[in-house]
């Protein structure tokens, strides 16, 4: 198992590297995209573009400006933005991601909760009047694009009914966990609640259909013949099977989301993400913040995938042997 | 015992009526989808459904246990009754350790400790000839062979004590050499336990093997019932004698082995006569009416007279 664990970092590292190389590759090493020419600006001469190249090390072979990239974002840290001069790119991802951090963690929580919850009474009551009742609110949920719920929220929450019984939504924005747990909370509950009602839709449909098929395997069988309850059937051997597809979605999901995907949810509600972060500076074309923010969300989505095999491990004692 | 499909109502079991003594093997023969697993399933209430509907009676140590309610049943079920099924391969949870999953049943119906439990899931391996049964008592499903898997399977349903052991085609999944291993344990465990078996097998050298009595059902009805003895050496119904032409045999004088005509008929368009009528050489007029099941101990539900079976089966046994 141990063994298991570490091959698996291994190879997550290595994946982390070749991303690496290749966001570079993309971002400064694809025709027509001349970064000396960004930081110079619009009407630079060809002899000003030429000499900012050079200050910036961007006349040297690609290995050693990928090296000087590595070297400036994670080692020295001091990795600088190309637009708004001086404005390092670190401390700002370091900024945004407890912000994303809180926003997919809470969402990550509810939406596990309430799809399981949703899922396990709808297959255990297939057929009957609540099961297409729970997966009709599963599909609406799915339907439903997270910017339009997040501005129909805020509109309830804080336009017509602000007076009444939403009183207790603070505006948008975002207050840190370290200076009060209360309005971390407060302020995170709205955006919690729309981020995760796409996801509670596709766990709680995805589960059901797992469940269904797994109530009809033949070890359902052999635990009913052992005169089990239909209850620990359900959740003892069904759900614990059923599970497994479920903790690979939910490591690919979580993943993305920590890497900047919940950027919709953080726009509506004006909470200074990584989204947010990696969104204005792709307007901008910032090269290096694209650069820091890409490697930062690719190191969770990486970590994420490496998490869930390990996480299967556990639950599938079949993948252990591999 | 019939089931409601979109084609129209199914009767998967129809007029079987059987029973099991104390210590017996009582083997249930027929082609697929002649109602033998089904019948033993309706009995356990393993179907379940709006579809499903049971008419009849199932009377267990005196009691009757069909249409009792689930809680009443599942106490039965596992600890009375135990049963093993047809494909050791998918019978048992992947997840679980294979002593997990015996000593689950074990603290189902009895109030031992996980200790004293998982002890007895390894004392029931050894039972059941698995080599180093403590190391084995705690791997996976997926880390047995396929015999091993099942008897694994025979370890578990044996784990309280049944006084009835229901086999679903027990050896079905098995190569030939492990299928001789497992019967062999069965009949081993059954001496050695007195629990009475009921064995549903498509195999006729199963049966002739193991069983002490054998019911031939054919599209959800009884064909014949009787012993071994008498089934085996004087069948009297054609379908029997189909069943048996159908076994290899190293004695046989025909280089091809014999077939029944035709295939299995669908339980959706049984006849109202006989319903193996329509694939059998001997049929004649009265066939166009149900046959009941006739005899004393050894019965059959054909309409031919006892001397002309006599006479076509001595045919038969002279052609082979």
């Amino acid at each position: 198992m141990l063994g298991f664990i570490i091959r698996r970092l291994i190879s997550a590292i290595l994946v982390m590297f070749s991303i690496s190389v290749l966001v570079f590759l993309i971002f400064f090493a694809t025709p027509g995209v001349d970064p000396a020419a960004r930081i110079a600006g619009r009407s630079a001469s060809p002899a000003i573009i030429a000499q900012v190249r050079h200050a910036f090390g961007l006349d040297r072979p690609l290995p050693i400006r990928w090296a000087l990239m590595m070297d400036h974002l994670f080692i020295k840290q001091d990795l600088s933005s190309y637009v708004n001069i001086g404005s390092r790119v670190v401390p700002q991802i370091t900024q945004a991601a407890p912000v994303t951090l809180s926003l997919v963690a809470g969402a990550a929580v509810i939406w596990m909760v309430i799809g399981v919850t949703g899922g396990v009474i709808a297959a255990a009551n297939r057929g009957k009047f609540i099961d297409p009742v729970i997966m009709f609110i599963g599909i609406a949920a799915v339907s439903v694009p997270a910017y339009w719920l997040g501005e129909v929220v805020n509109l309830i929450t804080q336009g017509g009914l602000h007076h009444s019984i939403f009183a207790w939504v603070p505006p948008s924005g975002y207050v840190p966990i370290t200076q009060s747990p209360g309005q971390w909370a407060l302020h995170l509950i709205m955006p919690w609640l729309t981020l995760a009602a796409l996801y509670a839709g596709i766990y709680a449909r995805v589960l059901r259909a797992e469940l269904v098929n797994a109530l009809n395997e033949d070890y359902v069988r052999t635990a009913r013949a052992k005169g089990l309850s239909e209850r620990r059937i359900l959740i003892r051997h069904a759900l614990r099977c059923s599970l497994i597809p479920i903790v690979s979605l939910f490591g690919l999901d979580f993943g993305a989301l920590i890497g900047g995907a919940a950027l919709l949810t953080e726009v509506v509600f004006g909470l200074p993400g990584v989204g947010l972060l990696t969104y204005t500076s792709l307007q901008n074309l910032d090269l290096p913040v694209i650069m820091g923010a890409v490697m930062y969300g690719a190191f969770f989505v990486v970590l994420a995938n490496a998490v869930v095999d390990i996480a299967y491990a556990f639950l599938d004692p079949r993948v252990r042997i591999a | 015992m019939s089931f409601a499909t979109r084609a129209g109502v199914v009767r998967a079991v129809d007029g079987l009526s059987m029973s099991v003594g104390r210590g017996e093997t009582v083997g249930i023969v027929g082609e697929s989808g002649s109602g033998k697993s089904v019948s033993m399933y309706s009995i356990l209430g393993l179907l379940r459904g709006p579809n499903v509907s049971i008419e009849g009676r199932v009377r267990f140590n005196g009691q009757d246990i069909l249409g009792r309610p689930d809680r009443e049943l599942r106490a039965l079920r596992g600890k009375d009754i135990a049963m093993i099924f047809q494909d050791p391969m998918t019978a048992l949870t992947p997840v679980y350790t294979v002593g997990w999953q015996i000593a689950e049943q074990i603290r189902q119906h009895t109030d031992l400790t996980k200790r004293q439990a998982h002890q007895r899931a390894i004392d029931l391996l050894a039972e059941v000839a698995i080599p180093d049964p403590s190391r084995r008592v705690n791997q996976y499903p997926h880390e047995f062979s396929g015999g091993m898997r099942q008897r694994a399977m025979i370890a578990m349903a044996l784990s309280c004590e049944p006084s009835l052991l229901i086999a679903d085609e027990p050896t079905t999944a098995l190569d030939v050499t492990t299928q001789a291993q497992i019967l062999e344990l069965l009949a081993e465990l059954q001496e050695r336990r007195g629990s009475s078996i009921v064995l549903i097998t498509h195999d006729m050298g199963v049966i002739s093997e193991v069983a002490d009595r054998v019911v031939v059902m054919y599209a959800g009805r009884p064909a014949e019932i009787g012993t071994r003895q008498e089934v085996i050496r004087e069948a009297r119904h054609p379908y029997t004698w189909g069943l048996l032409g159908a076994v290899p045999r190293l004695d046989s004088k025909r280089a091809r082995l014999v077939t029944i005509p035709g295939n299995p008929i669908s339980p959706l368009d049984v006849p109202p006569g006989c319903a193996f009528a329509p694939r059998c050489t001997y049929r004649h007029d009265r066939c166009s009416d149900r046959p009941p099941m006739r005899g004393t101990d050894h019965l059959d539900a054909c309409w031919l007279d006892d001397a002309e079976k006599e006479q076509r089966r001595a045919e038969i046994e002279e052609a082979s």
